[in-house]
């Protein structure tokens, strides 16, 4: 099984440049293969997650360890990244499918399609990774080809956002490599595990590279206050892209990268997990605050990724804080339990919001709230997926996002965390009254007369979002502790026992 | 874009054919001494951006010679990922990446394995990327100031 683990970055890879030959000769070549490999790698992603137990190591060129130093590329596949890996593959492919028929407005369908692949494989890379410069080497390559997609469109608007994005993305790339090197130069190696082994335990040192990270990944994961760029970005880019962005690239590239850093490489300390913890709490609470006000529907749905990525953080970050005063380690399982199923849930119902959002800018020619109106008799379709996914967000039980947010809030009581607590049921409600409002504008109400001729969605995009929206309902069967332990307790272990990543990748 | 004097342009031509064989030289031979693919890559392009500079040329054929070095990038990095690939298929090992092939005498032109050949196909890619990159700047700057 282990030697399946290259194909995450192969097919991808494989098929964006396949596409590039022979897309030009055969029409049409390049909307399937997408969705084909796409397909195919979530049923991989998924083989893996039911078939395989613990941490699989794959060293890339066959080159063995030297006298228990790693010489090869590590990738290595554990509970954490076999849960991206799922998010990516699976929401990858309903927004391959979605783009089928709405990339029939663009001209250069084709370089659409290579771009999309090419995002995919870097988010694998990064997964997949165990070595800390091949991380920042397939974070650029996601990281290019998203400032591209972007601006795919070449209007002022987004021409503007993909710059802003470019020159933020760039001060960001900067600082990870920065402290990459900085890294090396203490150390005398790239591997993830073997650095873990070479650390000093604390000192000046590791809080600077520390900081330095946080900095660095948090600008590609959009935490408050380095989130300037996402509103702009996110709002701008083609819907199913920004459904991929908000739905995975900020947390294959920014949120995954720290918590396996954070975890299973720096030694946990008290300090940068507060700091973790509490950039999680300012992202939620001001996310939110400024996602109300919006009028724009894709800018109001920006926002809210940032305040719901603080619901993740802030969930991981209470079992980090707990794990770094050695308290209660159930109370920490649950804690980083309830931030990771929210990862995965936010995955689902943020995509879908955006794919939403997109099907109404494709039949109405608009995103302005204002301008909407009682369009759910002409598009049902997308009328009820996205109450679906309304409901979700704001946390409305039977819906996915209910069951995060209680485990959530439930751990941070558990902590004696009363007022982060209080917070996420505060920010809960503000996300509830936003919705609302896009619901009122946008879906009910009297039909504005120039809405009077708009049909439903073509086919492609009604089915992924009727998919999304069931999934919606079906992930909160993970709360069920049969399903939870197949699905998310591998992913929790391994960010719990933060040493045996360490050991089991060296083979110690 | 506008060719230069009749010097700069007879001297281009008698060097720019010994720059590309000089970049050959350090792709083919780059398991045996410093620099290989990307370096002998960026070499080649270098003689066809000394070309078009001293020469001139006119936006249309532009296009085309960029829509043939897209063609060729492609070409070159699906090569790669094939060798990368076979690796994974051939043998029971079925390591990605692995040099499947004989290794050879140290310091003899031929040996190494497949490292030869990945430097060709990277000399390849780096070249038609580097020429598409200056070819793109020169169709921006003649769109731009029309």
């Amino acid at each position: 099984m282990n030697s399946l683990i290259p194909l995450f970055v192969i097919v991808p890879l494989g098929s964006a440049f396949l596409m590039a030959i022979l897309g030009r000769f055969i029409k049409g070549f390049g909307k399937f293969l997408t969705s084909f490999g796409l397909l195919f790698l979530t049923g991989l992603s998924l083989y893996f997650i039911f078939n395989s137990q613990g941490t699989l190591v794959y060293k890339v060129g066959g080159f063995e360890a030297s006298a228990g130093i790693p010489v090869a590329i590590y990738m290595v596949i554990d509970g954490l990244s076999k849960l991206l890996l799922l998010i990516i593959a699976l929401i990858g492919f309903l927004s391959a499918f979605y783009s089928i028929s709405y990339t029939k407005q663009y001209t250069a369908e084709r370089k659409f399609y290579i771009l999309f692949c090419l995002m995919i494989a870097g988010m694998n890379g990064i997964v997949i990774s165990g070595d800390i410069f091949n991380m920042y080497v397939f974070l650029e390559i996601a990281a290019i080809a998203s400032y591209a997609l972007v601006a795919f469109g070449v209007e002022k608007e987004q021409l503007e956002a993909s710059f802003k994005y470019q020159v933020l993305g760039g001060v960001a790339s900067l600082l990870i490599l920065m402290s990459i090197g900085f890294i090396y130069w203490q150390t005398g190696t790239l591997n993830i595990a073997d650095i873990s082994t070479q650390l000093p335990t604390s000192g000046a040192f590791i809080k600077f590279v520390s900081i330095l990270f946080i900095v660095g990944f948090g600008l590609k994961a959009a935490i408050f206050p380095f989130h300037s760029w996402l509103p702009d970005a996110h709002s701008s880019a083609p819907s199913p892209i920004s459904a991929m962005l908000s739905g995975v690239l900020i947390k294959a590239i920014g949120i995954y990268v720290i918590f396996r850093l954070f975890f299973n490489m720096f030694p946990i300390s008290y300090e940068i997990a507060m700091t973790i913890t509490i950039l999680g709490t300012l992202s939620m609470l001001i996310g939110v605050l400024l996602a109300i006000g919006q009028w724009d529907v894709k800018r109001l749905l920006a926002y809210h990724s940032i305040s719901q990525m603080g619901y993740v953080i802030l969930g991981v970050g209470i079992g980090m804080v707990v794990l770094s005063k050695g308290g209660d380690k159930t109370i920490a399982a649950f804690s980083i339990l309830g931030g990771l199923y929210h990862l995965i849930n936010h995955s689902a119902f943020k995509a879908l919001l955006f794919l939403n959002a997109g099907a109404v800018e494709y039949r109405t020619g608009t995103r302005n709230l204002k301008r909407l109106g009682g369009i759910s008799q002409k598009m049902p379709v997308t009328s009820a997926t996205s109450f679906g996914a309304a409901m979700a967000i704001s946390g409305i039980p039977p819906f996915n996002g209910f069951f995060s947010k209680l485990i959530i809030i439930i751990a941070a009581v558990q902590a004696k965390f009363y007022l982060l607590a209080f917070f996420a049921v505060f920010v809960s409600i503000v996300t509830l009254a936003s919705f609302l409002k896009v619901q009122k504008y946008t879906f009910s109400g009297k039909l504005k007369p120039a809405w009077e001729k708009i049909k439903e969605v073509p086919f492609s995009m009604a089915f992924s979002m009727i998919i999304l929206a069931g999934l919606c309902l079906v992930l909160s069967l993970l709360v069920i502790p049969g399903i939870r332990d197949i699905v998310l307790k591998p992913a929790v272990d391994v960010l719990l026992n933060t040493i045996q990543y360490t050991t089991t990748v060296l083979g110690k | 874009m506008k060719g230069m004097t009749i010097i700069v342009k007879k001297i281009t031509q008698i060097m720019a054919p010994i720059i590309f064989l000089f970049g050959i030289y350090i792709i083919v031979h780059g398991h045996l001494t410093p620099g290989g693919g990307f370096a002998g890559g960026v070499i080649m392009a270098g003689a066809f951006i000394l070309l078009i500079l001293s020469d001139g040329s006119i936006l249309s054929s532009l296009r085309k010679e960029e829509s043939g070095l897209e063609f060729l990038e492609s070409a070159a990095i699906m090569g790669f990922l094939i060798i990368a690939g076979i690796g994974l298929l051939i043998s029971g090992t079925s390591v990605f990446f692995i040099n499947f092939l004989e290794k050879g005498t140290v310091g003899k032109l031929i040996s190494a394995g497949v490292i030869p050949i990945e430097n060709i196909v990277v000399g390849a890619e780096v070249c038609a990327a580097v020429s598409t990159i200056f070819i793109a700047l020169v169709v921006f700057k003649d769109e731009v100031s029309k």
